[in-house]
This record gives C-alpha cells, structure tokens and sequence, in this order.
C-alpha cells in the first residue's frame, strides 16, 4: 500500500452467483482527489462503490482507510459500531435518490443537523446557525430552514442530502450516481456546487457515474469498468482523449456521437 | 391485614361485578345454559378458546365461554390466565400427525389420492340459508353414513411430493437444538421459524385471515395451493423418566394444513415446491389456512424474495398477532389518562396563548411605521440570531412565521 | 386465595424475574427482556407493574397502590385488592408508611426514602418507538447510543412551536448512558427521578420489558443547552389544601365553564389537609 493513500482496495472480487461483479479490483484514493468509476450498467462500479464503503462485503480482497491519525484499518473487519461512526463523522455516502438519505418529515434545518446533534452538539442556536450556514453553501435560500423537504425540488433535494452529508466535515465522500434524475441544467448547477465544495472543502471523492461528462468535469484520476473488470485508470483527461482500450474508446465514441 | 380505605372506586367496581354476573345470566326464568351444551354444540367457539389460550382442555374451555357470555377473546384470556398458573411437568414427544386418525382430509392438489379425500364434517358445501328447523329443539338429526377410514393407506401429501424430492422437506434441524420456548422467553428478532410458527399457532384468528388474504391478493404472495388438509385425533405420548419408554397420555383433536407455493430453485439446485405450514388445536380450517400462508409469507426473506408486503413483516406480524395482548393495550385507553392530559391541556392552552401574541404583535409590526423601526429583513434576523436575547426573539418569530403570512408577505 | 402461590406467580417465575431485575439494576435505564406471564388483568392494564411488584414482595412489606397518583382510582383499587387477596400483606394509602409503592403515571409528591421501593406501570418501554417501529433496529440505537433521531425530534418541536412540545412519558438520559422512557409520567414529575434515594424498576408486561434506575443515579431530561428542560403544571394553588407546588388535577364542576384544581397526589393532599392546609375551597 503506497504511503499517504486515504483508502486503498488490493485483489476485490465477488460474484452474484455466476454473475462476475468484481474481478480482482484495485483502487486507491489520495486525499483531497476525486476519482471518478464510470461504466454502463452491470459494470459493477456501484459493487465497487458499495464494497469500498463497507456497505458489501467482497468474496476476496481487502479495503484499507487511513484516519486522520494515520492508523490503518481493514474497512471490512472494523466492529460494526466503528464503522457506523465513521460513516456519520469522517466519511459520506451521497445516494443518488436523495430521499433515501434523507427524513422527509423533519424539517431542512433539523436534516442538516443531525450529525451534530449525533456527535453530541446541544446548543439549538447555534446548531441552526450551522444548517443555515450549510444551507447557503449549497445555494438553498437560508429562509427554507424550517421547511419540510417534502416542498423542495429534486435539485434542491440533492443539495440537501449534500449539506446533511457534509456538515461533519469528512474526508472522504462516496457519491453514486449524484446527478443521476435530474434535468440537464440543474445536473451543471449541481455538478459546479459540488467541484467547488470539493477543492474548497479538500474533500476526496470516490464518484460512480455512466456520464463520462460528470466524470470530465469532477475528477482527477478515473477508472473505467466493464463487466467487473478495470479495464483501464488515469488521469481523467488523458484517458477521456487518449483512451488505449477497446472499451474505453466505444465509450468516449458514443458520448460525442450523442 | 391492615386497613384498606374504601372509597368510592371500590364500591363502584362491586357494584360492576354483580351486574356483570346479572347480565351474563339473562333473564332467569331461562334455563342456564350447562357446560356440557357449551362443549358438545357450540365446539367450534371451544376449539378457538383452546388454540388462542394455547392451552388443550374442552371443559376449561367451555367454562371460559360461558364466563365470557361468549366473547372468544375474552375467554381465551381467561384460558391464558390459568394456564400461567399451571405447572409444567413435561414436553410430549413430537405429535405425529401421518398416524392421525382422520376425521377429514381433503387436498387441492390430486383429483384423487391413496386414502381418498374424505369429506368429514364440514360446512365447505352448505347452502347458507338460515335453518329455522334448529330454531325448534327436539329431534336430533339422522345419523350420518360414515365409512370407516383406514389411516394405515392416508399417506400425508407432503409425503407424496417429497418421494419425487418436488417439495422441500422439513428442514433439518440440529436433533440436539430445542425449539424455542415463546411462553418462557420473550420474542427476540430475528425470530427463528420455530418461535414464529408457535407466535402463529396462538395467533388471532381473524388477523392471520386478513394477512394471510392479504398475500392472495397481491401483497407479497406465493400461488399457494392447499396441499392438505386433516383434521382428526393425534395421540399424545410422553417419556417419563421413570419408565424411560414412551406412554401414551392421551389424545388432541387437532387441524393440520400444508400449503404446496412457488417453487424455488438455483444453478446449482433443482427447483423444488416451498411449503407453508398451520396447525390448530380443534376443528379450524380457517385460522389452519391463514397460518399457513402467512408462514409462507414471512420466509420470503429466506428464498430471496422482496420484503415489501405487511405479512412478509416478521416484526409486524409476530407483535401484533396475539389478541389477548392487542386487546389489552387498545382496551387499556380507558383506563384514566387525565394526568397526562392534563400536561396537554396546559400545554396547548400556553401554545394557544403564545400564537395569539404572536399574531397579535405581527399586525402591529407590519404597520409601516413599525417596519421601518425594527429589524424584520431575513438579513437582520440571522445575523442576531446568535445572542441569547435574540434568540429568544428569533424563537417566536419562527412561531411567527408560521402564523403571521401578514409579516412574511410584508417582508417580502 | 386458595391453591396460589405467595402473590400469585409461582416461585420459578419469580426467580426469573428477580435475575431480570438485577441485571437491569446493574445497568441503569437499559431495557431487560423477560418472560412476562399472562396475569389475570389484561395486558396495557399493569402487568408488568404487578410481576415485579410480585417478585420483590415480601410478606413483611407495606403496600401502596396509585393511579392517576390516587389510591381510589378504579384500577388502583383493582391491583390493590390482587395483592391483599394473593399475599395477604399489609396496604396503606399513607406514602410514608409504605415500603413499596407501585404507580401508574405519577411519583408521589413526598420525597421517598432509601428505604422504599417505587415500581412503574410502563405501557411502551421502547424512547424510540415513535420515531423507529422497528425493535430490531432500536436495540442497534441503544447499543451503539446513536440518539441522534431523539435529539432531531426536539429539535423540530423548538422549530415549530419554540420549545420541546413533549409533557409527558418525557425522555431521559440515565447514568449518562441509557436513553429511557420514564412511563407516562408528566414531565412535572421527572426531576424527581434525579439522585432518588428510593429504588426504582420500571415493569412492561406486553412488551416484556423491565428496566431499573438504582438509587442515587443521574437522570436527566433531554434538552438542549440554549432550551433548557422546564417542567409545567397549572398555575393555580389546590382548591382543598393550597398547595402551590403540587401536579394539580382539573376537576370541571359545571357546564358554565366552572372549574377547581386539586391535587393529583390523595395522599398528600389529605395529609396537608389535616396538618392545617386550607385551600379556596376547603369546608
């Protein structure tokens, strides 16, 4: 595992029964970068994504997260209760569905609020001031605090659950699909807001898209998957222009077709 | 025994009980009705007392349906209530239901089978017109033509399909493992099938019926066919330590069902049926079909199938089947609760009073003159947000902005 | 009572629930499943009360009975009598003799002592079962003690109505620990639970759950540093014995809108009545 790495993945392997999700996968993440998994469906990056995280277990393989204290843990055999804490202070997950992450009969303030309230904050005010505070830096109107997410726009509803994810400050966000559903000129909006929190905030960023746009615009380093397979990895640009595979080059062929 | 104050709580529930006692007579000039009448002709009421109390005496059933004036949920809470006193001296070797003497045994699945389908006594082919002839007692009715059955050529169904190795065959359960004890351990999650078929067994009639129709007709749900159905007596037999052989005790009436679902297979295993399992003490097909369905719903999970429907819920399902614990919650809502609502009275009065101030100081602060003054723009109001006193302010005109559109429109 | 067993449950039963007790004891405010019995009142009626009560009832002890804090309320009379007929132990209505004092929805408003038992009807053990119907899932909450959601739901009442809406059966922390329900108590009565010298089990029969605050232990409401826990109660003196301090029942007296409050707590309301005492309306 090369020094100063954030999270590191040697060998992931699983299969759905016959089905090959994972074949032998490495990645690795450096602080601050954003390193986009792109793919059609069934490549299996949102596996990968979903492994990474601890969420899924691999049938081979190993997940290394390096903490702020630089200690090394195995992400998939921390106690489960570390891990619940590492997703709720220095990790996030950003769903494509906001909904599914976020309570959508508690008001914008008290969603935004949560972790702190979770991680033992206990002054109202000033726990309000925060989701305010984190409200505009997601371009929601300050004044929506108190409003149920229930009113807010799919778009609005993103930037939401990005807010809720981003008020412990973490370092590290894995983000599936976070543009996915929403129109074209929201997606740029959103995809500006999050490249700008990103750099400002150091964030690294591992981001699973089909949308080799979103992958051009937010990331450093890519990696393309097909069938389970990494099939190639760089950097984004060199890749997205230059593309050595098979796979890759139908890819970016098809993107400037469309 | 040292003074008890009697008050008026006292002599009001006295009072209750003797006209409970008054009510559940009737008028008297009319016979009272006899234990024995309860047992022999009201039996199916019996066998539901008995599965939902979970507890195998007719007599004591009986009794429960005459001191409940026949409400069954009451009486089975009357059968649950002995039962907790009873001691328990033994467990009966695993009842063999293959070597049941039948009464009735249909199935859905064979025109026809070793054994026949017997018929039995059953409701299935009345015409449900109301018989004024049982208004008049009197004669009984002729005797019936019965054939004896010979049980040695009744193979159970289950059976049958299991020799193709088409259905799935009772598990295999570890022989040193005890099933689970739901009237010693209280229910933990996840709950395994042995503790959630014995939840099922005392389970509400009319709840499993609702869930297990529910799966039917399009929630959650299997194809589920009737593979058998038998009805009839099932011996008894215990192992006393004494002896150290088997002896048989006695016998129950009991209704066994075995639903035939949706087959399930993989790669690497042939498909075969999956099976949903009721049994009940007495005659009740009913509450033997229901069971079985919902069985079969909440392994839904195990054959990975989406969880989505209210009877694939194995929480939802397991804590709200018994009704003698459902009953007594709901019905505990009449118990006095004014101390609590007292709290709310006072509370919603002092948030009544505070809206009211709130709205009233609005009108007053959306005049010009008063906007002009005060700090009301969004901008103001977040940057003193953070002092105490502010905050106090800050608090009420959150309160504000609900109720006052007047100022958010001004504002605006 | 013939063919029962001392206070009706039968001595294995008991034992049972005594090692529950304990366990829950030794860790404050966290929730004990136990094989609760079917009694002979229905579920949501007190069991669990009664099993408990049953289990630490010694023929020695003094027993008093409150409901609504009242010692002639029909359920209280109802219990009371279950355990003079099973146990044949002596009753009270006078707080201050009794040994053990099983309650549903009120704590007495004289302090107790380190010498007395204090046990709690509690109809849903479960803090969180409002905001999580899953039991599964709660008993993760606790033993992980990610309270948050607890947290976002006062939260949102100070949001909307600006202040904790909550005023009764109110949250508390105890032992710094252990998110509990204190029972449908009003939140006027919850500083009583902070460093009580009285023992205090708490019994859920239908939900087969007992849980325990030993002596001494710190309890407190959850609230928020800038909206701090504040207890409610009508602002109005008992109509019968003056009391300014007590948790005072509203008795309507006629259809004009008249209306008296006296203390919810008989027992107290009488001894300050005989000590002297006079409300408004005393004779």
């Amino acid at each position: 595992m090369t020094e100063q790495t954030l999270l590191s993945a040697r060998g992931l392997t699983l299969h759905f029964g016959n089905i090959p999700a994972l074949v032998d996968v490495d990645a690795d993440l450096w602080p601050g970068e954003v390193l986009a998994v792109v793919g059609e469906s069934g490549s299996g990056k949102t596996t990968l994504l979903n492994v990474l995280s601890g969420r899924m277990r691999a049938d081979a393989g190993v997940v290394w997260y390096r903490d702020p204290a630089q200690r090394l843990h195995d992400v998939h055999a921390m106690p489960a209760p570390a891990l619940r804490a590492l997703h709720r202070s220095d990790w996030g997950f950003v769903h494509q569905n906001p909904r599914d992450n976020l309570r959508m009969s508690v008001s914008a303030g008290g969603n935004v609020g949560e972790r702190l309230m979770a991680q033992g904050q206990r002054h109202y005010g000033r726990i309000r001031t925060q989701a305010i505070d984190w409200l505009q830096q997601v371009e929601i109107d300050a004044g929506r605090v108190d409003d149920m997410p229930r009113t807010f726009s799919g778009g609005m509803l993103q930037r939401l659950q990005i807010a809720r994810t981003l008020v412990t400050h973490p370092r590290l966000v894995f983000m599936d699909e976070p543009t996915g559903g929403l129109d074209v000129s929201v997606q740029a909006r959103l995809l500006d807001l999050i490249r700008s929190l990103v750099a400002r905030l150091d964030i690294a960023v591992v981001l699973v898209t089909h949308d080799l746009a979103v992958a051009r615009l937010l990331a450093h380093r890519i990696m393309v998957m097909q069938r389970g397979v990494v099939v190639e990895s760089g950097l984004t640009d060199q890749v997205l222009d230059d593309p050595q595979h098979e796979y890759t080059q139908l890819l970016v062929s098809s993107v400037l077709q469309a | 025994m040292a003074y008890v104050a009697v008050k008026g709580g006292e002599r009001a529930i006295d009072n209750a009980h003797a006209w409970l006692a008054e009510d559940r007579r009737g008028n008297p000039a009319v016979p009272e009705i006899s234990l024995a009448q309860v047992q022999e002709q009201l039996g199916r009421a019996v066998d539901r007392v008995m599965a939902e109390g979970a507890l195998y005496d007719p007599q004591l059933a009986a009794l429960a349906v005459k001191q409940a004036q026949g409400d069954i949920i009451e009486a089975a809470f009357l059968l649950r209530a002995y039962r907790t006193t009873l001691p328990r001296f033994g467990y009966s070797a695993p009842l063999d239901t293959a070597a049941m003497l039948i009464r009735r045994r249909i199935s859905a699945v064979y025109k026809d089978l070793p054994g026949g389908q017997v018929l039995g006594p059953t409701y299935d082919y009345t015409h449900r017109l109301l018989d004024f002839m049982l208004a008049a007692e009197g004669a009984g009715p002729p005797p019936a033509e019965m054939d004896p059955v010979d049980t040695a050529t009744m193979p159970r169904v289950s059976d049958i399909l299991r020799h193709e190795d088409l259905i799935e065959g009772d598990g295999n359960p570890d022989p040193g493992e005890e099933p689970g004890d739901l009237t010693r351990d209280p229910l933990a999650f996840p709950a395994g099938r042995d503790v959630r078929l014995q939840a099922l067994a005392r389970g509400d009639e009319g709840f499993l019926l609702a869930m297990g129709y529910s799966t039917q007709r399009g929630w959650g749900g299997s194809h589920p066919f009737v593979g058998e159905i038998r009805v009839g007596e099932v011996a008894v037999e215990i192992v006393p330590p004494e002896l150290g052989f088997t002896i048989d005790i006695g016998c129950v009436t009991l209704t066994e069902c075995q639903m035939v679902n949706q087959f399930k297979g993989s790669k690497t295993q042939p498909p075969q049926f999956t099976r949903g399992y009721g049994l009940t003490f007495g005659h009740a097909e009913r509450k033997a079909m229901g069971m079985a369905l919902v069985d079969r719903a909440m392994r839904a999970e195990e054959f990975g199938e989406e969880v989505s429907a209210p009877a694939q819920n194995i929480e939802f399902v397991l804590y709200h089947s018994d009704n003698i614990e459902g009953t007594g919650f709901v019905e505990h809502l009449k118990l006095p609760h004014y101390v609590d609502f007292q709290s709310e009275l006072e509370t919603i009065r002092r948030m009544r009073r505070e809206a009211e101030a709130n709205i009233a100081a609005a009108k007053q602060a959306s005049t010009p003159a008063a906007q002009r003054e005060a700090h009301t723009t969004p901008a103001a109001q977040r940057e003193t947000h953070t002092t105490p006193a502010a905050q106090r302010e800050a608090q009420t005109t959150v309160a504000a902005q609900r109720d006052a559109p007047t100022l958010r429109d001004a504002a605006q | 009572m013939n063919g029962y067993n001392f206070a009706y449950l039968d001595e294995q039963t008991k034992r049972m629930i005594r090692r529950a007790l304990l366990k829950a004891v030794a860790i404050p405010g966290h929730q004990v499943p136990f094989g609760s019995r079917e009694m002979p009142l229905p579920y949501g009626w007190g069991t669990g009360g009664i099993q408990v009560t049953a289990s630490v009832l010694g023929a020695g002890d003094t027993l008093k009975v409150i409901d609504q804090g009242a010692d002639d309320t029909t359920n209280a009379v109802s219990i009371r009598r279950f355990f003079a007929r099973t146990a044949g132990v002596a009753t009270t209505t006078d707080t201050e003799q009794a040994t053990i004092i099983q309650t549903r929805h009120r704590i007495p408003e004289k302090p107790l002592r380190d010498d007395q038992i204090i046990v709690y009807q509690v109809p849903q053990p479960e803090p969180l079962s409002k905001l999580e119907p899953s039991r599964a899932e709660t008993r993760r909450m606790h033993a992980l003690a990610e309270y948050g959601s607890m947290h976002v739901r006062l939260y949102e009442d100070i949001t909307r109505f600006g202040h904790v809406a909550i005023s009764y059966d109110y949250p508390v922390m105890v032992n710094h620990r252990y998110l509990m329900a204190p029972s449908p108590i009003p939140a006027f009565d919850n500083p009583k639970m902070h460093m009580m010298p009285a023992l205090q089990l708490f019994g859920a029969g239908r939900e087969k759950r007992i849980y325990a605050i030993p002596p001494y232990t710190d309890v407190r409401s959850l609230d928020f540093d800038d909206h701090p826990f504040r207890t409610t109660r009508a602002p109005h003196a008992c109509a019968l014995c003056g009391a300014d301090d007590s948790y005072l029942d509203e008795v309507v007296t006629d259809d004009a809108g008249g209306r008296m409050f006296v203390c919810s707590d008989t027992d107290h309301c009488e001894t300050r009545q005989s000590d002297g005492h006079k409300g408004e309306q005393s004779p």
